[in-house]
């Protein structure tokens, strides 16, 4: 790690959307199981550092597809978490004017497709997008978010071909939280690594800590250069782990009580404060950031409550252009 | 007797065709994990445990295991495939409409598939791609049986004739009507749950059942929309107005001679989807209505559907998604006084 590099500034800010992830998802849990928020949620505690890490190497320009877990994204893209919270109340304030939900969270004027809950359905999407930079000569980079699951999908193996075959500008991130909902990884692929995977391809590879945002900084930026410069694509495989359930109310009693609890002691966000500490970074300072995450969250949870609902009728709106 | 939900009654069902048939198995995502959940709505839940070389737990790769599924059925498995939600049949597209359903067709008759498709639809709170009523999609496709469960009683005995048939069947199962527990209830659920009886039943399909005789008007509504149906009959029952309402169970085949009868006596019939007006089971219906039935028609048939768009998340747009009791109760009315 180059960490001696980074200005206590940028590690703050690495820090604080780590931290608004958390507490942004962590509110929403308690609305939704208290039943005030509608519809299901799929959350992203645990695996900040994958979507703060890679995020904050990217470029205005530069485009992500995300998943039916995609609040983390959304955020480390910088999107407005009023209108993601209005959203997941379904008001017409929110990104997607209540049509989407937690499943299809995204605004693409920040580079985020609207979440794509169909496993595996938005890698050739990312790559397509990847395949539009490269034809019109623009000098950004598509960065396609998904699960360890959704890699046993073709749609994964047909994109990566045609990635590999043309050279796109796309980044291929594999978030392994080790479950494709109940299901361990070792129970659907042999591969030891899934970064194995890309080698069939002859995309570069690589299996990093997931958890250390600065890691996953640091490998993402090599990529982004790399696919930018018109060097193509990589796949970048992240270890993390889910220390929420898959979705709703699930108690992820799949999950083994030792590996939950390994996995609590090396969770992202206090591997980081760790290491800030060991920085020399006040606990005060630590502390008073949560502090105005918090009341940065509390804001957005008025706000979309004050917030219209669309009128019924607004059903048949958008639907072409 | 005992009073089974859907879920516990399609649970029985394939417990007992298991034990019945080694060739029947179970295959699909998250249907058999220890700690996990049966399924998306815990259909399977548990039955890893008496058949732990039957329940085949699978990568998410639908193209893939329906295709697994279909070579399996050539060599004489009887493979009951488990799909999370509807809406994923799409990813398993060309296996289904272009191999499953044709296979037998193109061979000339020489070869058998006995697959059985379980598939969750409904339009509860997840947005578009986890909604869609996928009966018409299929509707269209020839060679493949759809089958549509609204109670637990039906549940059980058609899934096992399902598992018996030697040709691809789909089914249907409400989200909001298999009465799952637990971390997997869905809020908005209609209790669908009937007291089954100890000794084996079979339920043929091509069979609709009335659910409510009246000689005013038919309305012919499956899973979710038979409820409403059901509800809005009662409420115009109270206003004098005589409902029956029929509930066909199965798509293909579909049961003509019972809608036939019940049009003869009332003359009006209106039908009730889920799915977006255009292209929908409804507009079949309609047809073969106009066509066959014109003499004994006093009023026009009338459709009651979603709009032409994908289901919306937001609960103020979905609840006007969906056809609702009133708006059930508000089109009879007015079909009743337009002709009388
Ligand atoms: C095509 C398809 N199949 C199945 C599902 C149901 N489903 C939703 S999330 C999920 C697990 C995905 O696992 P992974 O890709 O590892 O992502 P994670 O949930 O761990 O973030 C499944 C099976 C789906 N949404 N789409
Ligand atoms: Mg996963």
């Amino acid at each position: 790690m180059k960490e001696n590099y980074y200005s206590t500034e940028q590690l703050l800010m690495f820090y604080r959307k780590m931290v608004l992830i958390r507490e942004f998802e962590e509110r929403v849990k308690f609305l939704f199981l208290e039943g005030t928020m509608p519809g299901t949620i799929h959350q992203y505690q645990g695996q900040e550092a994958c979507a703060v890490g890679v995020c904050s190497a990217l470029k205005k320009g530069d485009i992500i597809t995300t998943t039916h877990r995609p609040h983390g994204h959304c955020i480390a893209m910088g999107m407005d978490i009023k209108s993601m919270m209005a959203e997941l109340f379904g008001k017409v304030t929110g990104c997607c004017r209540g049509k989407g939900g937690s499943m299809h969270m995204g605004d693409i004027e920040k580079g985020v497709v609207p979440g794509i809950a169909i496993v595996g359905g938005g890698i050739p999407i990312a790559t397509g997008i990847g395949f539009g930079f490269k034809m019109k000569n623009m000098p950004n980079v598509a960065v396609c978010f998904m699960g360890d699951g959704a890699t046993n999908e073709g749609t994964f193996h047909e994109s990566l071909n045609m990635a590999s075959v043309w050279n796109l500008p796309v980044i291929y991130v594999v978030e392994n939280n080790l479950y494709g909902a109940s299901t361990h990884v070792s129970l659907v692929m042999k591969v030891e690594k899934i970064s194995e995977r890309a080698s069939a391809y002859r995309i570069p590879g690589i299996t990093i800590d997931g958890n250390d945002v600065i890691k996953v900084y640091e490998t993402a930026m090599e990529a982004v250069e790399k696919a930018r410069s018109g060097g193509g694509p990589t796949l970048i495989e992240l270890l993390t782990y889910r220390i929420t359930g898959h979705s709703r109310r699930d108690p992820a009693a799949y999950q083994p009580p030792e590996e939950k609890k390994k996995a609590l002691e090396n969770e992202p966000i206090k591997k980081f404060t760790s290491f800030l500490l060991s920085r020399g970074v006040s606990k005060e300072i630590i502390e008073s950031i949560r502090e105005e995450v918090k009341i940065e969250i509390e804001e957005a949870v008025k706000y979309a409550m004050e917030s219209e609902y669309p009128l019924p009728e607004d059903t048949l709106n958008d639907l072409f252009a | 007797m005992a009073r089974l939900t859907i879920a516990e009654a399609l649970r029985e069902a394939i417990r007992e065709e298991m034990r019945r048939d080694e060739n029947v198995y179970c295959i699909g995502e998250d249907i058999g994990i220890p700690g996990g959940w049966g399924g998306a709505f815990t259909v399977t839940l548990g039955l890893e445990k008496e058949f732990p070389d039957r329940i085949i737990n699978t990568p998410i790769s639908e193209a893939g295991f329906f295709g697994v599924a279909l070579g399996s059925s050539l060599i004489g498995l009887r493979p009951i495939i488990d799909v999370q939600y509807g809406d994923f049949l799409f990813c398993a597209m060309d296996q289904i409409a272009n191999q499953i359903a044709k296979l037998r067709y193109m061979s000339g008759g020489k070869v058998k598939i006995p697959i059985v498709i379980r598939a969750p639809v409904g339009v509860t709170g997840r947005g578009a791609q986890h909604s869609q009523m996928m009966e018409p999609f299929f509707h269209c496709l020839p060679g493949i049986k759809i089958v549509v469960p609204a109670t637990a009683y039906d549940a059980k005995g058609l899934l096992k004739t399902a598992v018996r048939d030697d040709n691809p069947v789909l089914i249907f199962e409400h989200k909001l009507l298999y009465g799952a527990k637990g971390v997997r209830s869905e809020s908005g659920s209609i209790d669908a749950s009937s007291e089954i009886p100890e000794e084996e039943y079979t339920i043929p399909f091509g069979k609709a059942v009335v659910r409510k005789q009246g000689k005013d008007i038919t309305i012919i509504a499956t899973l979710l929309m038979m409820y409403r149906a059901y509800e809005a009959a009662q409420i115009l029952e109270e206003q004098g107005i005589s409902v029956e309402v029929i509930d066909p169970r199965s798509l293909v085949p579909f049961d003509w001679e019972t809608v036939k009868k019940s049009i003869a006596k009332t003359g009006r019939v209106v039908i009730v989807e889920e799915s977006p007006r255009r292209g929908g089971i409804g507009a079949e219906i309609a047809a073969t209505i106009a066509e066959e039935m014109l003499d004994f028609l006093i009023a026009p048939v009338r459709r009651i559907a979603a709009p032409d768009t994908p289901a919306p998340f937001s609960p103020v747009m979905e609840k006007f998604y969906v056809p609702s009791t009133e708006r059930i109760v508000q089109t009879v009315k007015e079909i009743i006084n337009i002709s009388s």
